[in-house]
C-alpha cells in the first residue's frame, strides 16, 4: 500500500500539566482518536482521527484538552484551497463518491443576515409583551376562501389544521439517522412546549405512539415503517419528495445501522441495508403526488392534513403552485443549507437554492394565482434562531422547520460526521454505548427550552414592531428591509431596500 | 417629491361621526364643528368628510365623486363611465373660495346606473362599480374616484376639516349620518385623493391610527382582486370590510371579530360552539387581523359601526341623545355640539359601537 497523503484536519493539544491521566478522553471518543499508552504510561493522540466534536474537551475533568486546526499549511493558493485538494487525495485513494452530514458549510450569500426588521417610533406604539397578550398560536392547513356563518353557527367545517403554540416544528429526523433518544428527546419537548415533531421517513418506534398528537408521520420514497396504524398515529401526514440537503438523490442508511429495533421500526430484516428511492416510484409527475395525497387522505378519513416536502430548487415556485393543485394542505420548502445524516459532498454542497428566495418566490407565486391561503408554507434549512423564525415569517411562511438547531440544542456540535455514526453526543448513531450518552429527560428539557427561549425572543420582536399576533406578521413584507442586495435579489424577496 | 399612493405615509388623526337612527336628515353644519374642535389632532394636510342620504333626488344611482388634475383626464375618465354606465347627471361639485385651500382638483360628480351589456357574466352592478373605481385609480393617471357609493358622497382635500367643509359647503347639505376626519400626516400627501374618507361603494371609513399589520392586510386583500393603490390604511380596512360584508356575507359581529379578534385567552372561555366559531375565523383571516392602534368610523347606508383596536391604543368616545347617536376621538368633540348627552362611554378595545337603521336601535 501506498502512503496516505490525507494530513490531520485537527490538531489535539494536550496540557500535559493538567492531564491527571485519567482516560476519560480516551473512553469518551468514539473515534478513538485518545489513547492510552501503555509502555510510556501516558495518554496519546492520533490527530487525523479527530472530528472536533469537542466531547473530550467538555468532559476532560482538568481543562487539559484543546482541538484546533491544524496549522499544516499549504502554499497558499485562491483557487486551490487545503480542502479541494485533501478531497481529490481522499478520492484517488479511495475512488469513491466523497460523503458528509449536517448542511451545506460553503460560504455562499445568508440572506437572512441581509435582512432587518422593523420597530415602532412614535405614529404607532411598540408594545410590551409582558404586560399585554402576544398571541403566536398558528394553524397549518387548507384554509377555504371564506366561511359559512348563519345564526352565529359555523355551518361548514373548516379542512382540519395542527395547532402550534409557537411557528416551530421539529423538521424530519429518522430513526436510524438518529437515536431512539434523541427522537424521544424532541418528542417530548414538542408535547411540552405544543408543536410537532416528524418522523422522518423512520418510521415510528412503538415507544412513541403515545406523542401521536405532537407527530408529523412522513411517508418518503422507501415506505419504511408505513402502516395504517402509523399514518393513524400522527397529527399530520408527510409526503417526503426530497430534501434540502440532497435534492434529486434518494437516501442510503447502511446496515450496521439496521439493528433490531430499527429493522421492527423500518419494517425491513435486521442488518439490511435501507435504500430509499431518489424519486418515489409511484410519483412520476404532479398527477401521481396527487394520487398519493388522496390515497393518504382517504386512509386517514380526511381528518389530517398533508404536507408535501420538497427541497428548494430552481423552477421551486411554480413547482409548489402545482403542489398546491394537488391538494396538498401543508407544502414545507427544505433551503439547501438543510441538514442531513448523510449525504454526498458535491450534491450538499452545490444543488439547490437558499431558503429565503425560495420562500419569498413561492409566497408571491400563491399570491399571484389567488391559492395562498389555500396551503401553509413551512420553510427549513437552515432557520439558526429566532429573528430568522421572524424573517422567515414576515416573508410568508406560517411556520418553520428546524433540525440543525434542534440537534445543537441536544448537544450536537456540528462535526459534520452524522454518517460515520460514531456520534459522541449520542445522537446521530445506534451505537447503544453512545446512545445512552444522550438522556431523553435532560434533552427533552433542552429543547424545549430552546423552543421557549425563541418564543421570548419572538414575542419581543413582535412587540417591538407594534405587532401582537403573529398572524399579522405573516407575509407583511413592509416590516422588512434589505441591506446589501441587488435590485434583483430585493425584488425576488419583495423588500425595500433599507432608507427606503 | 413621491405622492401618497407612492409612498406609505403615517398619520395621526381626529374622528367624528353623528347618525340620527330614525334617518332624519341635518346639515352638516354640526360635523364641522365637532371636528373642528379637534383642530390640533390634524395639521392641514388633510380632512374630509362622508354623508349619507344626501341625494334624495337620485336614490338609485350611484353617485361619482371624482377628482380631475387635468381636462385630459377627464376626458378619458368620462369616455370609459360612459361606456358602462348610464349618467343621468353631472355637474361640478359646488365649492367657494377658502383662502387657505390652494391646489383643489376638479371636483365633478356622476349620477350613474350601470347598462346592462357592460356586466360580465354573474356580475353585480356592485361588482362593475368596484371594476370600475379600481380600473380608474389604477390607469388613470390625475383621476381620482372619491367615492361611488348610492345617496352618499365623500368630501375631502388638503388642509383642515373645517376648512374642506367651506370649501364643499356642505352646510348646505342634508344628510342622516355624517363621519369627519382631521389628519396630521408625518409627510405631505401631495395630492387630494390622499385625504380621508376613504369609501368604495356606500363603505367610508373614518380612521386614526397606524396598523402595524398593513403589508399582511394589503396581501390578503390583493388575492381576493383588491388593487391597494393608496397605500393607507384606511383602504385596507374599506377593503377588508367589503370583501367580509359585502362579498362573502359574513355577519357584521363576525367581521368585527375578525378586525379586531378576540384574544386567545378570551376564546377559551366561551362556549364550545363559539369557540370553534372564533378559532375558524382566526385560522381563516387571520391575516385581515388590524394589528396596532386604530379607531375607525365605517359608515354605510344601513348605519354606521366604530371600533377600536383590541388593545384601545387610541381614544373613542360614543355618546347619546334622542335619537342620535355620537362619535368622537374626544369627548369634547361630542360636548361641543350635543352639550349634555343622555349616555356618554369609552367603548372598551374591539368592542364595536353599532348604530343601524333597520334595528331602529344602538347597541353597545
Ligand atoms: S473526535 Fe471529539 S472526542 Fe474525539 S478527540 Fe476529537 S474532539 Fe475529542
Ligand atoms: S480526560 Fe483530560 S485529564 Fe483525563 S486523560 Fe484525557 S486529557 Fe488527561
Amino acid at each position: 500500500m501506498t502512503i496516505s497523503m490525507s494530513t490531520p484536519d485537527f490538531l489535539i493539544e494536550r496540557d500535559r500539566d493538567r492531564c491527571i491521566k485519567c482516560q476519560v478522553c480516551v473512553r469518551q471518543c468514539a473515534n478513538e482518536a485518545h489513547f492510552w499508552d501503555e509502555e510510556e504510561q501516558k495518554v496519546k493522540a492520533n490527530d487525523a482521527l479527530c472530528v472536533d466534536c469537542h466531547r473530550c474537551v467538555t468532559y476532560c475533568p482538568t481543562h487539559a484538552l484543546t482541538i484546533r486546526k491544524y496549522p499544516l499549511e499549504f502554499r497558499e493558493n485562491a483557487n486551490w484551497t487545503a480542502s479541494t485538494i485533501k478531497a481529490i487525495y481522499r478520492q484517488a485513494e479511495t475512488g469513491g463518491i466523497l460523503l458528509t452530514g449536517m448542511g451545506n458549510d460553503r460560504p455562499y450569500p445568508i440572506f437572512w443576515d441581509h435582512l432587518l426588521l422593523n420597530a415602532s417610533q412614535v405614529t404607532n406604539p411598540s408594545i410590551d409583551p409582558l404586560r399585554e397578550p402576544m398571541e403566536l398560536k398558528t394553524f397549518l392547513g387548507r384554509k377555504p376562501d371564506q366561511l359559512k356563518v348563519e345564526d352565529g353557527r359555523l355551518v361548514e367545517e373548516i379542512p382540519p389544521q395542527l395547532e402550534l403554540e409557537v411557528p416551530i416544528m421539529f423538521s424530519a429526523m429518522s430513526y436510524g439517522s438518529i437515536s431512539l433518544n434523541a427522537i424521544k428527546s424532541l418528542a417530548a419537548a414538542a408535547e411540552r412546549v405544543g408543536i410537532m415533531y416528524n418522523t422522518g421517513e423512520g418510521g415510528l418506534h412503538k415507544d412513541l405512539y403515545k406523542y401521536g398528537k405532537n407527530t408529523i408521520v412522513q411517508v418518503a420514497s422507501g415506505r419504511f415503517g408505513v402502516h395504517p396504524e402509523y399514518l393513524q398515529a400522527g397529527a399530520a401526514i408527510e409526503i417526503k419528495i426530497g430534501q434540502g440537503a440532497k435534492p434529486g438523490i434518494g437516501g442510503h442508511l447502511p446496515g450496521e445501522k439496521v439493528g433490531l429495533e430499527v429493522s421492527q421500526t423500518r419494517m425491513i430484516p435486521e442488518g439490511t441495508d435501507a435504500i430509499s428511492p431518489a424519486p418515489h416510484h409511484d410519483i412520476y409527475s404532479i398527477e401521481d403526488l396527487s394520487q398519493l395525497i388522496y390515497s393518504l387522505k382517504e386512509a386517514t378519513q380526511y381528518q389530517k392534513p398533508v404536507s408535501v416536502k420538497i427541497a428548494a430548487v430552481h423552477n421551486i415556485a411554480a413547482i409548489a403552485s402545482g403542489i398546491a393543485r394537488a391538494g396538498a394542505d401543508i407544502i414545507a420548502i427544505d433551503g439547501f443549507r438543510g441538514g442531513t445524516g448523510a449525504a454526498p459532498l458535491r450534491t450538499r454542497d452545490n444543488v439547490g437554492i437558499p431558503i429565503e428566495l425560495a420562500l419569498a418566490a413561492v409566497d408571491s407565486r400563491l399570491r399571484e394565482e389567488g391559492i395562498r391561503n389555500q396551503v401553509s408554507l413551512v420553510v427549513g434549512g437552515s432557520i439558526r434562531n429566532s429573528a430568522d423564525v421572524v424573517k422567515a415569517i414576515a416573508l410568508g411562511a406560517d411556520a418553520v422547520y428546524i433540525a440543525t438547531a434542534a440537534l445543537i440544542s441536544l448537544g450536537c456540535h456540528l462535526c459534520q460526521k452524522c454518517n460515520t455514526g460514531k456520534c459522541n453526543w449520542g445522537i446521530a448513531t445506534q451505537n447503544p454505548q453512545l446512545v445512552k450518552r444522550l438522556n431523553p429527560e435532560i434533552g427533552a428539557e433542552r429543547a424545549a427550552n430552546l423552543i421557549m427561549a425563541w418564543e421570548h425572543e419572538i414575542k419581543e420582536l413582535l412587540g417591538g414592531m407594534g405587532i401582537n399576533a403573529v398572524e399579522s406578521l405573516r407575509g407583511n413584507r413592509l416590516m422588512l428591509r434589505g441591506v446589501g442586495l441587488s435590485d434583483r435579489e430585493l425584488n425576488i424577496l419583495g423588500v425595500l431596500p433599507a432608507g427606503e | 417629491m413621491l405622492r401618497e399612493g407612492e409612498v406609505r405615509i403615517p398619520s395621526g388623526c381626529a374622528i367624528s361621526g353623528i347618525m340620527n337612527k330614525k334617518g332624519e336628515v341635518f346639515s352638516g353644519h354640526d360635523i364641522i364643528q365637532s371636528i373642528a374642535l379637534m383642530h390640533d389632532r390634524s395639521n392641514g394636510l388633510g380632512g374630509g368628510f362622508a354623508a349619507y342620504g344626501i341625494y334624495p333626488d337620485f336614490p338609485d344611482h350611484y353617485a361619482f365623486h371624482l377628482f380631475y388634475e387635468s381636462a385630459e383626464a377627464k376626458e378619458k375618465t368620462e369616455t370609459y363611465l360612459n361606456m358602462l354606465f348610464h349618467i343621468a347627471e353631472s355637474g361640478k361639485i359646488p365649492t367657494r373660495r377658502v383662502p387657505s385651500v390652494k391646489n383643489a382638483p376638479l371636483a365633478w360628480r356622476y349620477f350613474a346606473k350601470p347598462k346592462p351589456d357592460a356586466l360580465f357574466e354573474d356580475e353585480s352592478e356592485d361588482e362593475l362599480v368596484v371594476r370600475a373605481v379600481m380600473y380608474i385609480n389604477a390607469h388613470f393617471s390625475g383621476s381620482f374616484v372619491v367615492s361611488s357609493g348610492k345617496n352618499m358622497g365623500a368630501f375631502k382635500g388638503v388642509g383642515y376639516p373645517e376648512e374642506m367643509g367651506e370649501y364643499f359647503r356642505l352646510e348646505e347639505y342634508k344628510g342622516y349620518i355624517w363621519t369627519a376626519h382631521g389628519r396630521f400626516p408625518t409627510n405631505t400627501p401631495g395630492w387630494w385623493g390622499g385625504a380621508h374618507p376613504f369609501t368604495l361603494l356606500d363603505w367610508s371609513i373614518v380612521h386614526n391610527g397606524e396598523i402595524s399589520s398593513y403589508g399582511a392586510n394589503r396581501r390578503f386583500l390583493e388575492m381576493f382582486g383588491y388593487k391597494l393603490t393608496m397605500q393607507t390604511d384606511t383602504e385596507a380596512i374599506t377593503y377588508a370590510f367589503d370583501l367580509l360584508l359585502r362579498k362573502q356575507n359574513i355577519p357584521l359581529d363576525i367581521a368585527i371579530a375578525t378586525l379586531a379578534a378576540p384574544f386567545w385567552r378570551d376564546i377559551e372561555r366561551m362556549s364550545l360552539e363559539k369557540q370553534t366559531l372564533y378559532k375558524a375565523v382566526r385560522t381563516v383571516y387571520g391575516n385581515l387581523l388590524l394589528n396596532g392602534p386604530f379607531s375607525i368610523i365605517l359608515g354605510s347606508n344601513k348605519g354606521i359601526v366604530a371600533l377600536n383596536d383590541r388593545l384601545k391604543l387610541r381614544s373613542l368616545v360614543a355618546a347619546t341623545q334622542a335619537d342620535v347617536l355620537y362619535i368622537a376621538s374626544e369627548e369634547s368633540a361630542i360636548r361641543e355640539i350635543c352639550p349634555e348627552p343622555e349616555k356618554i362611554w369609552a367603548p372598551r378595545g374591539g368592542e364595536p359601537v353599532i348604530g343601524l337603521f333597520e334595528e331602529g336601535g344602538i347597541q353597545k
